[in-house]
């Protein structure tokens, strides 16, 4: 297992001058007219060809750093000291004006999410081309020929059809594309990607850096890669700088930071992404298998109607799989595999078309009155993957979590207020939370809410979807550890559906893997890690992060 | 939209006007008194009960209410509005001489109070000084809890009796127009400022924005190439519920100037109990507001792509 020490291009080209130099950067928010420094003297260089990678959880300043660097901080952000040299420019104090026309021209940028990061009205030629029309460019035939250039160099297929679609049409990684076009079509010689795909598909991700480190190597551009995932920047980057509560923790060369980690947080934080990327998961005892398993599905079929006279598409195609009492099951696939609609129709949110499914004892396609569904749906509880969306903003926690045992008049209210401290105590919160509002919580606190508010029903089947792809990596670690406690205590049973591997390898006894709807492989989860029989499961398994390049053992953890 | 969503829309607004008809023909014909007694049992005439009668006859008032209801609704279906009980004349007649005087300043009405809505929204969204947004966001409440004639009134007195800028009876055409215009416009730009304002900011929060800026665009650039056109939907849905709001304020602006109109019409209408004038006007307004939320629902797609998309059921 090798990592390499240089990269093509990183030290060929023009010489050790950084082409990006920032020294001693303090960045401060104003709220509520206080002002809080966020980024307290940041300093690190990039040179030209290079790929450094900022590092951090969620807070740690590093996408205000990234911000203030392009200088588009947030309207109550403010750039409070320090220097930005960009070649031989000094960015700070520059007037808006200037600035502009170092934005798009000198620094590219690529967005963390494609899906909200294109104007919706505009046709992706409009967007590509707009970069092209703020500087001056060129005609508009002209324009129109770059666009459709630009198009093809980022790996779309027929130009032409692309750039007459809206981003509505196109998938997020093609999305992405576009976005990467934009922030390289003007040859820019720094190009700031923030979290670039962190809102994609494994095995799409793994093509978007691909492609932005092949088009570093061509313009010898210089990469400053933004990032929460270390698995992400120990393959990608030169050098780390490792980023906590504004302050630079460690910098270094990758391959220094990775085997050699001075500072605790660093060993923390490569520890939690080493077990997400651990190779093979350990194997978990096996269960005695139960009389009545609490999830049983076999030959599952869900179609949804295309509109008159067209065929209707067949969303979930064939899907079986049993469940033994007090394990987990993970359902892994890409967007569109059809992991949603298997849950939904599991949950009786839509009727199947065809097929046997059984939740905690109900057959979930015979249900007719609402009263039965109201009852599968205490048995089997939800739990979502947005904690920010999934909890009413108006209400607090303690209203939150007794609003499920009113519905179903679990309890009066003595008992509604003894269950709710109960129920905080389970997922490790303080007491107090029950008179927070949801947003004084951070996501993980939130998520742990919207646990207790699944398990305060006491339900014999949860299903996780996607529980904790919106999570910092080390606050993932403690969530999948506290599910995997109340599994314990509780005995529940666990439909655990992700994209991500590293984290199915973590929790799952069992897995299916999706695609296009059909279940291509399934089994234990240590089996399929160990031994995958498809190439598609190979795929997977080859774009987690980190995996490729993680060492055996990691010192510190 | 596909033409077969396009024809089921067709079909809901003709059930619209289907129903404005029958319920304005009820409501009309439930009103106590009616325009025939108003109009000849005035002592003035001298007519006997007897004769009254007759020329009630005569008029079909005594038909029962569901023939009356078929007879009338086959007129308008041929495009006869029947005789204004008042004077006599067909209110079709009656109808096209003012509808072109409230047209032109329905239109210009409108046009002003999209021209003062946008300005309004631009310029609150787009200053830089708090104090001024803070201002400019706060203008459309004020506005909307204007009272129309009120606000017509001090019109009146600012430019015509102050400042004596413009003739209350007898300027040009134009001259006669600019203050009837701004009375109605006023009270209609302020939801749509406030709807435009709100999307605005809705959008500029919005991640693609930024996207944009890092481009190297200006925040004009942003706000006219980008911002706008994703804030012009919800705001377009309002300005279709709005021209309900200028058939009422056509009423009061027209009576208060003295303009000839549909809203003269109307407040003569009223006065008298004229059902026939009403039932035609009731209904013109019920076509007005379908079609106009018709092309709204027809426009909106090429505004926003996304509309034109068939959902599949996710």
């Amino acid at each position: 297992m090798t990592i390499t020490e240089t990269r093509p291009g990183a030290d060929t080209g023009a010489a050790d001058r950084p082409v990006l130099d920032v020294r001693d950067l303090v960045v401060s928010y104003e709220s509520r007219h206080r002002r809080t420094e966020v980024v307290h003297g940041v300093s690190f260089t990039i040179k030209p060809g290079e790929v450094v990678a900022l590092v951090g959880e969620s807070g740690s300043g590093k996408s205000t750093t990234a911000q203030a660097i392009i200088g588009l901080l947030a309207e109550n952000g403010r750039l409070e000291a320090g220097g930005i040299t960009l070649g031989e420019t000094e960015l700070t104090g520059l007037t808006d004006k200037a600035m502009r026309d170092i934005r798009g021209r000198r620094i590219g940028l690529v967005p963390q999410d494609p899906n909200n990061s294109l104007n919706p009205v505009k046709t992706i030629g409009e967007s590509l081309a707009e970069v092209l029309r703020v500087h001056r460019w060129g005609s508009k035939p002209a324009i129109r020929q770059r666009v459709l250039e630009l198009l093809e160099h980022v790996g779309l297929d027929d130009p032409e059809l692309r750039a007459g679609q809206y981003p509505h049409e196109l998938s997020g990684g093609m999305k992405q594309r576009v976005l990467i076009a934009s922030a390289i079509a003007l040859d820019p010689e720094v190009i700031i990607a923030d979290e670039p795909t962190s809102a994609l598909d494994v095995t799409v991700q793994r093509r978007i850096l691909d492609l932005i480190d092949g088009l570093r190597v061509e313009h010898n551009s210089a990469v400053l890669l933004v990032t929460h995932d270390l698995g992400v920047a120990r393959e990608r980057a030169d050098r780390i700088v490792v980023m906590r509560h504004g302050r630079i923790v460690e910098a270094g060369r990758t391959t220094e930071v990775i085997a050699n980690p001075r500072e605790e947080y660093t060993a923390t934080l490569l520890a939690e992404a080493a077990a997400v990327a651990a190779e093979v998961p350990p194997p978990r005892p096996v269960p005695k298998p139960t009389a009545e398993p609490p999830i049983r599905v076999s030959s599952l079929v869900q179609e949804f109607d295309t509109g008159r006279g067209r065929a209707p598409f067949r969303a979930v195609d064939q899907v079986s799989m049993t469940v033994a009492e007090g394990t987990t099951h993970a359902i892994v696939g890409e967007s569109g595999s059809g992991k949603t609609s298997t849950v939904r129709a599991l949950l009786g949110f839509h009727r199947p078309t065809s097929g046997l499914v059984k939740i905690a004892g109900l057959d979930v396609g015979a249900l007719k009155t609402r009263k039965q569904v109201r009852e599968l749906r205490r048995r089997a509880q939800l739990v979502l993957q947005n904690p920010y969306s999934s909890l009413d903003p108006r209400q607090r926690i303690a209203d939150i979590l007794a609003e499920p045992l009113l519905n179903y008049r679990l309890a009066d209210r003595a008992g509604r207020r003894t269950l709710v401290t109960e129920y905080l105590d389970r997922v490790a919160l303080p007491a107090d939370t029950a008179q927070k509002l949801p947003r004084e919580l951070s996501g993980g606190q939130r998520q742990r809410v919207a646990i207790a508010r699944a398990l305060i029903v006491q339900p014999r089947v949860v299903v996780l979807d996607e529980p904790v792809s919106a999570l910092d990596v080390t606050v993932q670690a403690q969530i999948l550890r506290l599910l995997t406690e109340l599994q314990d205590e509780l005995g529940l049973t666990y439909l655990f559906i992700s994209h991500d591997l590293g984290v199915v390898g973590r929790i799952s006894d069992t897995v299916s893997v999706m695609r296009r709807g059909r279940v291509v492989e399934a089994g234990w989860t240590h089996e399929v890690f160990t031994h995958p029989s498809t190439d598609y499961t190979r795929e997977l398994l080859a774009a987690i992060p980190g995996r490729s390049t993680a060492p055996a053992t990691t010192q510190g953890a | 939209m596909t033409g077969r969503a396009v024809l089921s829309r067709l079909g809901q607004a003709l059930l619209v006007i289907a129903l404005a008809f029958t319920g304005a023909f009820v409501l009309l014909q439930a009103l106590p008194g009616d325009a025939m007694l108003i109009k000849f049992e005035n002592p003035d005439l001298g007519l006997s009960q007897a004769e009254i009668e007759a020329i009630r006859a005569a008029y079909g008032a005594d038909t029962p209410i569901w023939q009356a209801y078929l007879h009338t609704l086959a007129g308008f279906l041929v495009g006869d509005f029947g005789y204004s009980i008042q004077n006599g004349t067909a209110v079709g007649g009656l109808i096209a001489e003012v509808l072109p005087q409230t047209a032109l300043l329905a239109v210009l009405g409108f046009t002003t109070a999209v021209l003062l809505a946008v300005l309004i929204a631009f310029t609150a969204t787009w200053a830089r000084n708090p104090w001024l947004r803070n201002l400019l966001a706060a203008l459309p409440s004020v506005f909307i809890s204007v009272p129309v004639f009120w606000l017509a009134m001090v019109l009146i007195q600012v430019f015509s009796f102050q400042l004596g800028l413009i003739k209350v009876i007898g300027g040009g055409p134009v001259e006669s127009l600019v203050l009837p215009v701004l009375t109605l416009a006023v009270p209609i730009s302020a939801p749509l400022a406030q709807i435009l304002v709100r999307s605005i900011e809705d959008v500029q929060r919005q991640p693609f924005v930024a996207v944009v800026r890092a481009k190297g665009a200006s925040r004009w650039w942003v706000l006219t190439r980008n911002v706008a056109r994703n804030a012009l939907v919800p705001t377009l849905t309002i300005a279709g519920v709005l021209l309900g709001e200028l058939i009422a304020g056509a009423v009061v602006t027209e009576t208060v100037f003295g303009r000839a109109g549909i809203g003269r019409l109307t407040e003569q209408a009223v006065a008298n109990q004229d059902v026939a004038v009403l039932q035609a006007i009731v209904v013109l307004a019920a076509v007005v507001f379908v079609v106009a939320n018709l092309l709204v629902d027809l426009i909106s797609p090429l505004i926003d792509p996304r509309l034109k998309k068939t959902v599949r059921t996710a």
